[in-house]
């Protein structure tokens, strides 16, 4: 028999092991995209417009409307996710009302993101009348991202010390004018955080946009600006595809012969994007940290 | 200019329509995924036995023909062999990875694993499905046997997708063990892995459990980058190397393909209500798993 000693060192010396090949998994799985990615990368491989059929097209419209919509998502999940992180964290009693929200933030969270596509399609797409559009995509990425961003303001909201609410209460401030004044403001570091970081996975959407925001672009004119024209960027009931449905499409239809480069280069894109995201987040985060607390 | 006590009123009620909005969402989704997915039954009138026990597929079969056949046995089974292979590949590496830093190096390991577990996160799941694609099906159709496109293929590019929610959680669960037991335990003479084996781990067990429910949520959802690399065939999952079927991959191919209001159609719809259902069994779970302790949000 081992002994315990061994046995220690024995178990130690495995957990060390797991961890770095789970960290080397990461950094080899990040470095493939790269090396494969940056050697199609160039300017006119992230500003034309793909081609059907040939090899030498872009992605240039396929960025411009991942960042459309995870814009417009913001827009709408941030003031909402707000709402219902205040409403749960400074005024829900224990009651049946705020437990069934909280069941629905649960089951919201775990749908699968293909369920909550083709009940937009349904929605959005079809009884709305709305098409494979802009709007419709940008409404179930909403649904999506609704549960995640109303935990990071519950969150963040929790986390703000008890003094700080009771000084201004004891100021003769009133509840809203503590949570919008004091609360909020103490909670902006960890809220600019969680918003950055869930940008991410809002940016990297696929499953539930192949059948709201469509697989395809109309040929937009990026100096057109009147939102009511079809090929106009701004307008809000053309199709839009984004970049990660475009490598799922790419890869799926292989009607491209460079297939692979295209998946290769909007892969690296994605994953530089989502880098960029956790990088930024880490940043912003400290520095209004940094800056509130006076260091 | 709004009085002070109208704007705490104001406050209070948009909050609350916010709120209410959760639930409108909630709710919408439910019944109109199960009105579309009844519709099978109700309408087309197929029996519950040859939808969930049948692996006979022609949804376009007519009625002349004996059809249509609606048999969803395969995806249905192919959805539990993936997740529950993926989790078998994951959990120790989750779990292991969990315990390396709540109980190892809680030091710097910690601080450097922490980001790696959010940029395995940050990967979109189409990224997953394209390296999967790309090196992993021709690596096993090289190496192992097959054309590559199979269960393997898929269940470990799942188990990559859910390794970062088994790690996150089981490492939340390990960390809010009080330090008095470890502590008590050690005291006692006892080393650091039997301490970790026989006190710190049973302590954490629902917290785990949970992280393993909840992966295995993400793993029965997950729709693209699955059906990339499983080839797409409508069999039942018999072989590890063989091309196979998920829910959701039928889902993501066929939706396009059908004509709403057709039989066709129709099923697809019952597919994602099985898909929702499973996922609202899942929270059950977690809320049992959890009863008694403080509400896990």
């Amino acid at each position: 028999m081992i002994s315990s000693r061994v046995s220690e060192r024995i178990a130690t010396a495995i957990f060390y092991l797991i961890a770095i090949l789970v960290s080397a998994l990461l950094i080899a799985l990040i470095g493939y995209i790269l090396y494969r990615g940056l050697r199609v990368i160039d300017w006119h491989f992230l500003t034309a417009a793909p081609l059907p059929f040939q090899a030498g097209g872009g992605i240039g419209p396929e960025i411009f409307n991942s960042l459309l919509l995870l814009f417009l998502t913001m827009l709408l999940t941030i003031p909402l996710g707000l709402g219902v992180g205040i409403y749960l964290s400074e005024f829900a009693g224990e009651s049946g009302i705020t437990r069934s929200i909280r069941i629905c933030i649960e089951s919201l969270a775990s749908m699968p993101s293909i369920v909550i596509g083709i009940f937009g399609l349904m929605l959005f797409v079809t009884i709305l009348k709305w098409g494979f559009s802009v709007l419709s995509g940008v409404m179930v990425l909403t649904v999506l991202n609704l549960p995640v961003m109303t935990r990071i303001a519950e969150d963040a909201i929790k986390n703000v010390s008890r003094d700080l609410r009771e000084a201004s209460l004891a100021l003769g401030a009133t509840q809203w004018q503590t949570i919008t004044n004091v609360v909020l403001v103490a909670a902006i570091p960890s809220l600019v955080t969680g918003i950055i970081l869930s940008a991410g996975r809002v940016f990297g959407e696929a499953a539930a946009l192949l059948y709201t925001a469509g697989i395809t672009t109309p040929a937009l004119r990026f100096n057109d600006f009147n939102p009511l024209s079809y090929n106009s960027p701004f307008y809000l009931f053309r199709p839009a595809e984004t970049l990660a449905v475009h490598i799922w499409k790419v890869n799926s239809e292989g009607l491209n012969p460079d297939a692979s480069q295209i998946a290769d280069g909007a892969s690296a894109v994605l994953i530089i994007m989502v880098l960029l995201f956790n990088l930024v987040s880490r940043w912003t985060g400290s520095w209004l940290f940094n800056k509130k607390t006076g260091q | 200019m709004i009085s002070v006590d109208l704007s705490n009123k104001i406050g209070k009620y948009t909050t609350f329509a916010c709120a209410i909005l959760i639930i409108t969402i909630t709710m919408s989704i439910l019944f109109l995924i199960a009105y579309k997915g009844l519709a099978i039954f109700t309408r087309d009138g197929v029996s519950l036995h040859s939808f969930f026990l049948s692996s006979k597929w022609n949804p376009d079969a007519t009625p002349a023909e004996g059809g249509p056949f609606v048999g969803a046995a395969p995806f249905i089974a192919g959805s539990v062999a993936i997740s529950l292979l993926a989790l078998l590949f994951s959990a120790p590496f989750g779990i292991g990875v969990a315990i390396f830093m709540a109980e190892i190096s809680t030091g710097w390991g910690r601080k450097i694993m922490q980001p790696v577990i959010e940029l395995f996160v940050g990967i979109p799941s189409v990224v997953y499905g394209w390296i999967g694609l790309s090196v992993l099906v021709p690596l096993i159709r090289n190496h192992v046997g097959g054309m590559g496109f199979s269960l393997l293929a898929g269940s470990i590019v799942l188990s990559i997708m859910i390794f970062p929610t088994i790690a996150s959680i089981s490492t939340d669960s390990l960390m809010a063990n009080p330090a008095d037991i470890r502590e008590g335990s050690l005291g006692l003479g006892v080393t650091r892995w039997q301490t970790i084996l026989m006190v710190m781990v049973p302590a954490a067990m629902p917290g785990i459990l949970t992280s393993i429910v909840l992966a295995l949520a993400r793993a029965f959802g997950e729709a693209l980058a699955v059906q990339m690399v499983i080839g797409n065939a409508i069999r039942m999952p018999t072989s590890l190397l063989g091309p196979m079927h998920t829910m959701t991959s039928i889902i993501t191919m066929e939706m396009s393909d059908t004509v709403m209001g057709t039989v066709s159609n129709d099923v697809l719809w019952t597919i994602a209500f099985i898909l929702l259902l499973i996922s609202f069994l899942f929270i059950l779970l977690i809320r049992t798993i959890n009863r008694g302790r403080t509400a896990m949000r």
